[in-house]
């Protein structure tokens, strides 16, 4: 599914990403760990396609290709999905004007046919009931006023419309409390497919017993350090990152 | 001494040749002619306005105008007839409707009882007790666009609303321009409301494309007490158009007022909104929609004038400018020395879309009474990139994305329009405008 190799990048000039290499398989959860500032949401960013970065080296292949040439449109349109650890608020942008304006272009973009309205408001309907989400917010503008947590849900009650291949979920579970968590990762659960990978990064194994990772990767300083199965989070949790930070220098 | 003779502009020198033929055709009685003459010696003593007039800083008309094109006669019926099938504008709103064509009342549709229209050629020449009431509001005296407007008008009309009258669809004044050599048109309409007289007032602007015309039009509004009054107005002008135009509002007491301009046209625009409170208790929500493209210059100049006590104003103005556009705002809130427990507040925000895209913000306020509540703000910038790629990682393609948020940015300008089929062609209007610019 997902390939990257020596991936080196920068930001004004200051290195984030050192040589950074990772493989997700098809169906796979990999879950990514690491300290504040180990580079996870650029990492994040780097395969949506954020501009701000300068990628020096390396390569990202999604199925075999480099997605690195492609704008953020087209890497979503090829299935790559962001659950932002900060989703923006969108002022002026209903909901439900938003909702049908991605799902139509990802599907115009993959040459499939627009959704019709009752259609599209059933997908949206079902989606929101199983993460109990509110009809009443999806009346409002895009994330303004939303909570946090809300903000986190409707992030992805997004992914569960768009149904992308690749999704990756940045500290998701920061700022849910403990039933939106496990509405969440129930949500998630759901959609794990064998055609369908995740990359998981959060702080809590709390998460991890949820939705239970296939492999776990430590990421420190730009890099990955240790990949393990399931139990290196719980590890971690004991022992924190005091060992890896050398590993990486 | 040494007699200064101002060096004349052609367009200058032109207003003054074509004055001299005209001033005796144009209708009306000698108390007409006699403001005409007053009008015009405005404009003959200072010449057109230029930068250094603090009014005109932004929109230099001496430079701006570069003829003076001759003054469109009243068009046949062959003329007419095509040019109001072409008009688009409001087709599909129904209700009364007042159509001028190059200036000149044509044709009146559906006016509902209370409502009354005489075209003004037919007032000045006959005299009519309403004329007794133009002028509009103090804040507006000696302006050169309504000044130029005074001196030449040739037609337009007078609508009284009678008091306590409710028009339950809207009143559509169409002023359709047609023709195609440069040509001039004034037209003037006075709506005059009775008290407790509640109306919403739809304006369109349209003319041809490729050719050079001036309309230079003035609608004011004299309200009585407890009126509600919306306006929507729409410039649609052609794309080598200068369209001067102006709004002058004088409201009584607890009168509603809100009003909303869609600029989506010319070459050249100014809208100046003259807005004075004379009855307490009052409110005015005053705003509007700018697109700009090319190289293109849309200004909007606001006057409110808060002469009495506990009126609100409101202003929210978007301006988005693309190409090598330059979008102007200036606005201003007068409160009056005895106009205590005035609410007034005004924003402006512009949003550039390219590197040659300019803006000129100018928010102010004049405040001589000491128990108010005021506040003006000005922004200019850019998309937001973080927000942009929040779309773009959703999947959609850069333009789509931007046109979402640029959508969003001119919405909110939109939102207070009450009639929902109008609001929806607005709407509809800056979608077409963004696919357009998407290619
Ligand atoms: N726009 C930027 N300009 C300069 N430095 C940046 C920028 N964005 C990120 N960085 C730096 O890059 C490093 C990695 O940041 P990143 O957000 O990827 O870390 P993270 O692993 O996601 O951290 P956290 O666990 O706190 O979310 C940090 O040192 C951060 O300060
Ligand atoms: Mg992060």
């Amino acid at each position: 599914m997902l390939e990257i190799n020596n991936l080196v990048v920068d930001i004004e000039d200051k290195r984030i990403l050192n040589g950074l290499s990772l493989t997700v398989n098809d169906g796979e959860v990999a879950a990514i760990m690491g300290p504040n500032g180990s580079g996870k949401s650029t990492l994040s960013y780097v395969i949506a396609g954020k501009e701000d970065y300068t990628v020096l080296d390396g390569e990202i292949l999604l199925n075999g290709e480099n997605i690195l040439e492609l704008e953020p449109s087209e890497r979503a349109a090829k299935g790559v999905f962001l659950a932002f650890q900060y989703p923006l608020e969108i002022p002026g942008v209903a909901t439900m004007t938003f909702l049908k304006s991605v799902l139509n272009a990802q599907r115009k973009a993959r040459d499939e046919d627009e959704l019709t309205t009752p259609d599209f408001m059933r997908r949206v309907k079902k989606a929101a009931e199983t993460l109990e989400i509110d009809q009443e917010m999806l009346k409002r503008a895009l994330n303004v006023g939303f909570s946090g947590g809300e903000k986190k849900r409707m992030e992805i009650l997004q992914m569960a419309l768009l149904e992308p291949s690749f999704c990756i979920l940045d500290e998701t579970d920061s700022g849910l409390d403990i039933d939106a968590l496990r509405i969440v990762a129930e949500g998630v659960n759901a959609l794990r497919a064998k055609d369908r990978s995740f990359l998981v990064i959060t702080h809590y194994q709390r998460l991890l017993n949820y939705i239970v990772p296939d492999t776990v990767h430590v990421m420190s300083k730009g890099k990955v350090v240790r990949s393990g199965g399931k139990e290196l989070a719980l590890e971690l949790e004991a022992n924190g990152y005091a060992d890896y930070r050398e590993l990486a220098a | 001494m040494s007699v200064i003779t101002p060096i004349r502009t052609p367009a200058e020198a032109g207003l003054i040749d074509l004055y001299k033929v005209v001033r005796n055709t144009l209708p009306g009685t000698k108390a007409t002619l006699k403001h005409r003459d007053e009008a015009f010696a405005v404009i003959e003593a200072a010449g057109l306005p230029h930068r250094r007039v603090e009014d005109w800083k932004y929109t230099d008309l001496r430079n701006l105008m570069q003829e003076a094109p001759p003054l469109a006669a009243r068009p046949h019926l062959a003329e007419t007839d095509p040019a109001i099938a072409k008009s688009k504008a409001f087709a599909a709103v129904s209700g009364a409707r007042v159509t001028f064509v190059n200036g000149h009342l044509v044709t009146t549709e559906a006016i509902p009882e209370g409502v009354e229209v005489t075209p003004l050629a037919e007032a000045l020449t006959n005299g009519h007790p309403l004329l007794a009431r133009m002028g509009g509001p103090e804040v507006a005296r000696d302006n050169a666009a309504v000044a130029l407007n005074s001196a030449f008008v040739a037609d337009g009309a007078i609508i009284a609303v009678a008091d306590g009258v409710t028009l339950e669809e809207p009143l559509v004044l169409r002023f359709i321009n047609t023709g195609t050599k440069a040509f001039a048109t004034s037209p003037r309409v006075v709506l005059a409301m009775g008290d407790g007289a509640a109306l919403t007032l739809v304006e369109s602007h349209e003319g041809p494309g490729g050719v050079g015309y001036h309309s230079n039009s003035v609608v004011e509004i004299v309200a009585g007490s407890s009126v509600d009054i919306a306006h929507i107005r729409l410039n649609a002008e052609g794309d080598r158009a200068l369209a001067l135009s102006t709004l002058m509002v004088t409201l009584g007491a607890d009168a509603k007022f809100a009003s909303t301009g869609v600029v989506a046209g010319g070459h050249v625009s100014r809208h100046q909104v003259f807005l004075a409170f004379a009855g307490e208790r009052s409110v005015a929500t005053i705003g509007g929609a700018t697109m700009l493209a090319g190289k293109s210059l849309a200004d909007t100049t606001l006057v409110v004038d808060h002469r009495v006590p506990g009126c609100q104003s409101r202003e929210l103005f978007k301006t988005v400018v693309d190409g090598e556009a330059t979008g102007v705002f200036q606005g201003k809130i007068i409160v009056r020395q005895h106009a205590q427990k005035t609410d007034g507040q005004m924003m402006s925000a512009a949003l550039l879309l390219s590197e040659g895209a300019a803006m000129n913000n100018k928010p102010e306020l004049e405040i001589f009474a000491d128990d108010v509540v005021c506040a003006h703000g000005a922004t200019c910038g850019q998309l937001d990139d973080e927000l942009l790629f929040y779309l773009m990682a959703r999947g959609l393609p850069r333009p789509e994305a931007e046109a979402l948020l640029v959508q969003a940015f001119l919405g909110e300008a939109l939102e207070p329009i009450a009639l929902e089929d109008v609001r929806e062609e607005l709407t509809d209007m800056v979608a077409s405008w963004l696919a357009g610019r998407a290619g």
